[in-house]
């Protein structure tokens, strides 16, 4: 079998605050196999942002990568004759330079403020391929003007337009669209997503997911797609991952996690969401609020919240264990949880 | 009318926990204490040691000494004596031009900012044309016209010169807490125009005023030292300016025993001025909620 | 039927942003039963907050009136003013400003009810405290009193707003996006706390949201309205508008929502606009403000004349030249 894209080993992240540490991300391993799409979804403090930010290197001063690794794959390919293999979290400087965008590029949520005001559209392009040593030779800037319109061409905008805009010029759907085809310019093999839409207006919303899409299926990058919305995840996840205070609690199959999960919380996630299609459905909150992190609950740290919670909740932890091939769940009562939770209401 | 009680007795109530938060900010606490200590010397030091009346020509500019801890002066008298009797002045003008500057800034910045419309174009379009008239010049052609005899007519002169900056600041402020949702809910649920401003803007400016108000005390102190340096004020009575001044004009900058006459003065104010500064910089920790709580 | 508890005529409110005239919310006509819940949904620039706000009488309107129990709420008599004051109230969209940071609970819910005389003492206003804070599902209520509001998760600062909004029982309430900040897993408990003031007290809410689907769970026995550029394009029951929507933009709208359900979401039809451009609120097309992306464009009459909301068959009514043609 293919290596994975990415393999992330017992990845821990914590923060310095104030009030002490902020365990936010605690130990979670995954893979991103080739061409895949795996979703992280979690509410606010889940960890799912910073584990984007550690693999990019671009935390906080605050925050410190604990423990862990991350092997980044790349297979040899026509155009390049070695396949490489990265140790994504030790990189420093030039290294680091040529794996961001040229390995994986990352699109964040505020699409106005990653482009500079004072540039054109196309000396981003220009100054992102220079940087790189990117079709950046004498003689080869019409290619490189010929590669960036066919990505803005393949975003779906005008690139006649769109390449001499300054970046006020251009929407804000219009704008997340250039930072797509700016981060896809060196051909990276996998695409970090946080909130890509989350700003953005519904139907801008759906533009975006089109062509997010369209690109996947055409170039056959691995997306880590970071988000709260349960529904986006749905539509352009193959695997999901549900984050709870800093550890993945479930990971499987989109339609396995969203028709046929088990942990408690993405039961209690998926029952708090409202879709559109059919009657008013039966929908229900998870009790509690989330935790502090700083000050974790002990054993389970959903215990609190969980309905089924008994006194090996309260005091142990579980690790993932396989539930069904490719379903891994980290929940003591997870063979029961979807029986009993079918009966449970809040109020 | 109630509304204002009740803010003063939360003033006071706030006043003992702003103490204990003080204590954990090391700065703070220092600034805090030397303020203290200095205005306790000032105001009670003179009736311990009391001016000296006479000079005395056997101990003319000496330096420090088990006697004279900072040295004598031109006429023999001790510095140290001088500086305690001197600190009074500098904390009356440091109080009264600090305080009474922010408070006008408070009534015409807030007035400005809520009122909005040509009125607050108007008030800010003069305050902008006091700020490019430069101030120290004024002052000392106005102190000369109006012949300053006590610290007091001096104080409120200086805090009238000074307010217009501070009023732009407060205006700003008020602006951004004005359009807070915490104020919009008061205002709908018609709590009246006192309780809005008392128990829900001020709170949320305190340390701002608080702060602004140190600083204005600090700039105060260093102006009116400068008057009294070039001669502008009269040597109405003893204070710090006063001392350098003299000390300066005795040609004491070329009698190296004599540098403490000079030093020493200077020395009170620059260490008034951190006191000052540092319990500034801790005051935005005061006000903080969030840190209140946890007390 | 009884006299509706607000009524909009004809609202225009208009913002001038350097020197140009922006219209935000253009001819909007709505009625509001007492007790009814309404969701007006929209995306951003759509003129829905700013209504919200006209309605809460936080923004005066630029043209038209709106009515409270019949009287134009820019011409109250004094008595009359403080029963519309206290009966309309809002709850904000971000529990982290709606809460002055440096009043405890206590000190929040008490100041309006010691100032409109609501309770009288000291230990009458507490118990009180403890009723309102138990109506808003934050029990024990003392576990809360004093606490200050950075001491509360998001979900239960706006659980505090809706208690200091009910202090001066209001008729109406304004939720502007009041769940939107709010995590998922906790969202539909606030809007079923939100369903038990209409229930228990005949509160009527207006939720503003841009999400649709959040919408119909809450506006199921209600109305939805959808609002587009500043006027409102169609309104009815919201089983009708989800399940039959008639405007062209409602539908467009409901095909581009992904869903939580990975079959539902993947086999949903798409239907594509003529025309990706958002207009500006500066400089707004002519006719039906959608038409230029509109996928059912009829020609000429669509960018000529604005059309009426008129009633389209099942229960909607419909701001759209071709809506007649779907009368059932």
């Amino acid at each position: 079998m293919a290596r994975p894209t990415l393999s992330v080993r017992d990845l821990s992240i914590a923060y310095r605050a104030r009030r002490g540490q902020v365990q936010a991300v605690r130990g979670i391993s995954f893979d991103i196999e080739r061409g895949e799409a795996l979703a992280l979804i979690g509410e606010s403090g889940s960890g799912k942002t910073t584990v984007g930010l550690g693999l990019m290197h671009l935390l906080p001063a605050t925050a410190r990568i604990v423990d862990g690794s991350a092997t980044y794959h790349r297979p040899a390919n026509g155009s390049d004759a070695t396949a490489r293999e990265i140790e994504v979290l030790g990189l420093k400087g030039d290294a680091l330079r040529r794996f961001r965008w040229g390995e994986c590029a990352m699109v964040f949520q505020s699409a106005l403020n990653a482009l500079n005001p004072v540039l054109r559209i196309s000396e981003h392009f220009a100054d992102t391929a220079r940087a790189h040593g990117y079709l950046s030779a004498s003689g080869q800037s019409n290619a490189l003007r010929e590669r960036s319109m066919d990505l803005l061409s393949r975003v779906r905008l005008d690139p006649e337009r769109v390449w001499r805009s300054f970046p006020h010029e251009l929407s804000g759907g219009m704008r997340q669209r250039v930072l797509i085809a700016l981060a896809l310019l060196l051909e990276p093999q996998l695409l970090i997503l946080d909130e890509p839409t989350t700003a953005l207006d519904i139907l801008t919303q759906r533009s975006i997911m089109d062509v997010l899409k369209e690109l996947r299926s055409q170039l056959g990058f691995s997306m880590l797609f970071i988000s709260h919305d349960l529904a986006l995840a749905a539509e352009l996840a193959d695997r999901v991952a549900t984050m709870y205070a800093g550890r993945i609690i479930e990971i499987g199959d989109v339609r396995t996690i969203f028709q046929n999960p088990y942990h408690p919380y993405t039961i209690g996630l998926i029952k708090a969401v409202p879709t559109l299609a059919g009657d008013k459905e039966d929908l229900t909150s998870v009790p509690g609020s989330p935790p502090d992190l700083i000050d974790l609950p002990t054993g389970c740290k959903f215990h609190p919240r969980c309905p089924l919670a008994d006194a090996r909740c309260r005091s142990d932890e579980m690790d993932q264990t396989e539930a069904a091939p490719g379903h891994q769940v980290a929940c003591w009562r997870w063979p029961d949880a979807r029986d009993v939770l079918k009966s449970f209401q809040v109020k | 009318m109630q509304a204002i009680g009740d803010f003063l007795s939360g003033l006071w109530r706030e006043s003992v926990k702003t103490l204990k938060i003080l204590s954990r900010n090391k700065m703070g606490l220092f600034g805090f204490i030397l303020i203290v200590l200095i205005v306790l010397l000032s105001f009670v030091g003179p009736f311990i040691w009391p001016p000296e009346t006479s000079a005395n020509v056997t101990e003319i500019n000496q330096g420090a000494s088990a006697q004279h801890w900072l040295g004598t002066d031109f006429q023999g008298q001790d510095n140290l004596r001088k500086i305690i009797n001197g600190g009074k002045d500098i904390v009356l003008i440091a109080v009264i031009t600090g305080v009474l500057s922010m408070l006008i800034a408070v009534v015409v910045g807030s007035f400005s900012a809520f009122v909005g419309g040509w009125v607050d174009s108007l008030l800010m379009e003069l305050v902008n044309i006091w700020l490019t008239i430069p101030k120290f010049p004024l002052l000392a052609v106005l102190a000369t016209v109006l012949a300053l005899k006590d610290v007091v007519t001096l104080s409120v002169l200086m805090a009238v010169l000074e307010w217009p900056a501070l009023a732009r600041q407060v205006r700003s402020q008020v602006l951004s807490l004005k359009n807070r949702d915490y104020v919009e809910a008061a205002v709908m649920l018609d709590l009246g125009t006192p309780r809005i401003i008392f128990r829900e803007l001020l709170p949320n400016m305190m340390s701002f005023v608080a702060i602004s108000t140190i600083f204005a005390m600090t700039h105060a102190i260093y102006q009116q030292t400068g008057l009294v340096f070039l001669g502008i004020v009269p040597y109405s009575s003893a204070n710090w300016g006063v001392m350098i001044s003299a000390a300066e004009r005795r040609g004491v900058l070329f009698n190296p025993q004599a540098a403490w006459s000079i030093l020493a003065p200077m020395a009170a104010i620059v260490i008034f001025q951190l006191a000052l500064v540092s319990f500034a910089r801790s005051l935005d920790e005061v006000f903080n909620p969030r840190l209140r709580t946890s007390v | 039927m009884s006299e509706p508890l607000i009524t909009l005529e004809h609202v225009q409110r208009t913002f001038d942003v350097k020197g140009q005239t922006i219209t935000a919310v253009n001819d909007v006509n709505l009625e509001i039963p007492a007790g009814e819940v309404l969701c007006l949904v929209g995306e951003s620039g759509c003129g829905k907050t700013t209504t919200g706000k006209m309605i809460a009488g936080l923004l005066p309107v630029s043209y038209g009136r709106i009515l409270f129990r019949g009287q134009d709420i820019a011409a109250l008599a004094p008595a009359e003013r403080k029963s519309y004051r206290l009966g309309v109230q809002m709850v904000h969209q971000d529990p982290y400003a709606s809460l002055n940071p440096v009043q405890t609970i206590a000190d929040i819910l008490a100041a309006p009810l010691q100032h409109h005389r609501f309770t009288r003492g000291e230990a009458e206003t507490r118990k009180r405290m403890r009723e309102l804070l138990e109506i808003v599902d934050l029990t024990p209520p003392d576990d809360y009193l004093d606490k200050y509001p950075h001491q509360l998760s998001g979900g239960q600062r706006q659980r505090v707003s809706v208690a200091r909004a009910l202090t001066v029982n209001p008729a109406f309430i304004v939720a502007d996006e009041a769940v939107s900040m709010v995590d998922v897993s906790i969202r539909i408990s606030l809007l079923k706390m939100f369903t038990r003031l209409k229930d228990e007290m005949g509160v009527g809410v207006l939720l503003i949201t841009h999400d649709l689907a959040l919408a119909k769970y809450f506006a199921w026995e209600g109305r939805i309205g959808v609002m587009y550029l500043g006027r409102l394009v169609e309104i009815g029951p919201a089983r009708q508008v989800v399940g039959h929507p008639q405007h062209p933009y409602t539908q467009v709208l409901l095909s581009a929502i992904p869903e939580a359900d990975p079959d539902v979401t993947r086999a949903k039809p798409r239907i594509a606009l003529r025309s990706t451009d958002v207009p500006s609120l500066l400089r707004l097309p002519t006719g039906c403000t959608f038409h230029p992306r509109c996928p059912a464009f009829a020609g000429e009459v669509c960018a000529r004349e604005v059309p009426a909301l008129k009633r389209a068959g099942w229960g909607s009514d419909v701001a759209c030249h071709l809506a007649q043609a779907h009368e059932p």
